[in-house]
């Protein structure tokens, strides 16, 4: 038998080094990280010069604070289905989900009379809900994230439709509900509520995925399923809060949606969940799985709800806005695809 | 000699003592397939065990049976003289048993740190992960083992060689405290040099006293790592031959059943 070759080196060498590399390392990772992100940010940026030279109404306060307040809604969703699209699966019902959440919220607020609080955290359960549903449906029955959440997405919107009768419910008589999306929290700066929780959740989100063991474990899931379950990783029970996460934010879209709306309307709600799914495409998330940022999706969400707002201001018609949205999402699927070759 | 008499006197590791992991009765059905059937196996401190055998011998079979994936039908499991109960890969990990797998079982968008300590994450008081603690201890791992080869922690494995790639696994695995470490043709995919890597990376680890288990079908390796080497063969162990006292020519006879001149002289 052959001798042992290496002599013992000591393993002791190891701390200075450990240090000077733990800094050197993490820094470079990190700028790895914020590429795309810079990249999504710049495509923004972009955007909004063009539709400010374009029209002059376009770069105002007011117009900005529109913006702001359209993509809150979409922005949300966004974020909690960030999570599920990076463990590899999709969320369709985040639209209906949202609407039964608001209708539930106004059967809870404006029907039973139930405190402001009570209601408000009622309508967000029952988003968590949904969402809970669907993460059993996906991880434990194992039906695929695409019917699971598509039969969902019909199972919510016709329960909308049942349980308000069709017809919306007022918050008229429900004091202080409005001031959830419309009010501001800060006094004396002109930024409503809706824009506060969007970037209040946006932070919760991102300082959960990247800090929070149910992030890193939401990445691991989606790079290599079966090599996170043989390092011992519980995938049912994680896929299961994933899912109800982003179900909670769907909730919250609800109430914020709600309260904007002063009403809850029950047909509304299709198609948000395909602007949500692009938003979360545009800000560099992998709708295979493994990759993606919160931040991006922020900034996803804002060139989706910059893109619409600018045509309405260019006077665009809605049906080509649409048209537009929808190459916009393609481009931002085809630059991921470019991406990944590249790194390959 | 026959191949009862082969395994009964089995061989033990260079410094005696008690096996680590003592497998008895082993057997395993899938359906109809008999995958193992009636095996024992032992592992001992400070050796290299090659486990051997043609495709559907049950190599694989019998390391997850090890590692927790598939239980085993019937059969007893010893783990340091103590009889113990293997209901999932949690259970074997924490009795200290590391497997490394064939597909390597990275997650690809992770980091090394990542991957490393990936389900054992470490976590600062708010029950945030403890990114730099991790990140140190990784590099004491990496430098305990003597790889020279990775030089940042934060990239991604999927832009790491197989050798890389494989030197990670293997750091993974031996960095809770194993005692028994599993491997799954660790150089399947690996070029000459860095075969040679992961060879020496696996002699450490018989320095620093594990056991460790090595399925390969690559001879070559064998024959430069392994203390024994035990064949499986149609799910039953045929034989168990000490690598210093034998040869590939023996080795393969084993494996495919054919008789060798020297044992029809005996």
């Amino acid at each position: 038998m052959k001798p042992v070759e290496t002599a013992e080196r000591t393993p002791e060498a190891g701390p200075e080094a450990a240090n000077g590399g733990a800094t050197l390392g993490t820094s470079r990772g990190f700028l790895r990280k914020q590429l795309q992100q810079i990249l999504a940010f710049a495509s923004l940026i972009v955007l909004v010069g063009f539709f400010a030279l374009a029209n002059s109404n376009f770069l105002t306060w007011s117009n900005m604070m529109g913006i702001l307040v359209s993509t809150a809604v979409i922005g949300i969703l966004a974020l909690g289905t960030t999570y599920v699209i990076i463990t590899g699966g999709i969320e369709l019902s985040l639209g209906t989900g949202m609407t039964l959440s608001a209708v539930m919220t106004g059967v809870f607020l404006a029907n039973l009379g139930l405190p402001l609080v009570v209601g408000v955290l009622g309508g967000i359960m029952v988003g968590a809900f949904i969402g809970f549903v669907n993460g059993f449906n996906v991880a434990i029955l194992k039906i695929p994230p695409f019917i699971a959440t598509l039969a969902m997405m019909l199972i919510a919107e016709g329960l909308a439709l049942v349980i308000s009768g069709t017809a919306p419910i007022y918050f008229t008589d429900v004091p202080g509900f409005t001031s959830i999306s419309q009010g501001t929290l800060i006094p004396g700066v002109n930024v409503p509520n809706a824009v506060i929780i969007l970037i209040g959740l946006t932070a919760v989100g991102a300082i959960i995925l990247n800090k929070s063991v149910l992030g890193r474990y939401t990445f691991a899931i989606g790079s290599n399923e079966e090599a996170a379950r043989i390092s011992g990783i519980n995938i049912r029970k994680w896929k299961i809060l994933v899912y109800t996460l982003s179900g909670a934010f769907m909730g919250i879209a609800g109430v914020v949606l709600a309260a904007r709306l002063n009403s809850a309307q029950p047909s509304l709600g299709v198609g948000y969940e395909l602007q949500a799914i692009a938003a979360v495409v545009i800000g560099g998330t992998s709708l295979q799985g493994g990759k993606g940022s919160i931040v991006g999706t922020l900034i996803g969400a804002l060139i989706v709800g910059t893109v619409t707002n600018g045509l309405r201001i260019m006077s665009i018609p809605q049906e080509w806005q649409t048209v537009i949205i929808g190459l916009v999402i393609l481009v931002a699927v085809y630059t991921d695809i470019l991406r990944r070759r590249r790194q390959s | 000699m026959t191949t009862e008499n082969a395994v009964e006197p089995a061989p033990t590791s260079d410094d005696g003592g008690r096996p680590l992991l003592e497998l008895s009765g082993i057997s395993k059905a899938f359906g109809a397939v008999q995958a193992l059937a009636d095996v024992d196996f032992e592992v001992y401190p400070h050796e290299v065990l090659a486990l051997v055998g043609d495709n559907g011998a049950g190599k694989s079979t019998l390391v997850k049976t090890i590692a927790g994936i598939h239980t085993p039908d019937q059969g007893t499991v010893h783990f340091d003289g103590e009889q113990v109960h293997i209901r999932g890969p949690r259970d074997a990990v924490d009795l200290g048993i590391e497997t490394v797998y064939q597909d390597l079982a990275l997650c690809n968008n992770l980091d090394v740190v990542g991957n490393m300590f990936l389900g054992r994450e470490r976590l600062n008081a708010v029950r945030g992960m403890d990114e730099i603690s991790m990140e140190q201890r990784a590099w004491e791992v990496l430098r305990s083992l003597d790889v020279m080869t990775i030089s940042n922690v934060r990239l991604p494995v999927a832009s790491m060689s197989g050798g890389q790639r494989q030197s990670v696994a293997v750091a993974r695995a031996v960095m809770w405290d194993a005692k028994v470490v599993l491997l799954d043709e660790p150089t399947a995919a690996l070029g000459v040099a860095q075969t040679q890597q992961v060879l020496n990376l696996i002699r450490r680890l018989r320095e620093h006293g594990l056991g460790v288990v090595v399925i390969s079908h690559n001879l070559a390796d064998v024959f430069d790592v392994a203390d024994r080497i035990v064949v499986l063969r149609l799910g039953r162990r045929v034989s168990t031959l000490r690598a210093s006292e034998t040869d590939p020519d023996e080795v393969v006879a084993e494996i495919t059943g054919a008789r060798t001149e020297r044992e029809v002289g005996q």
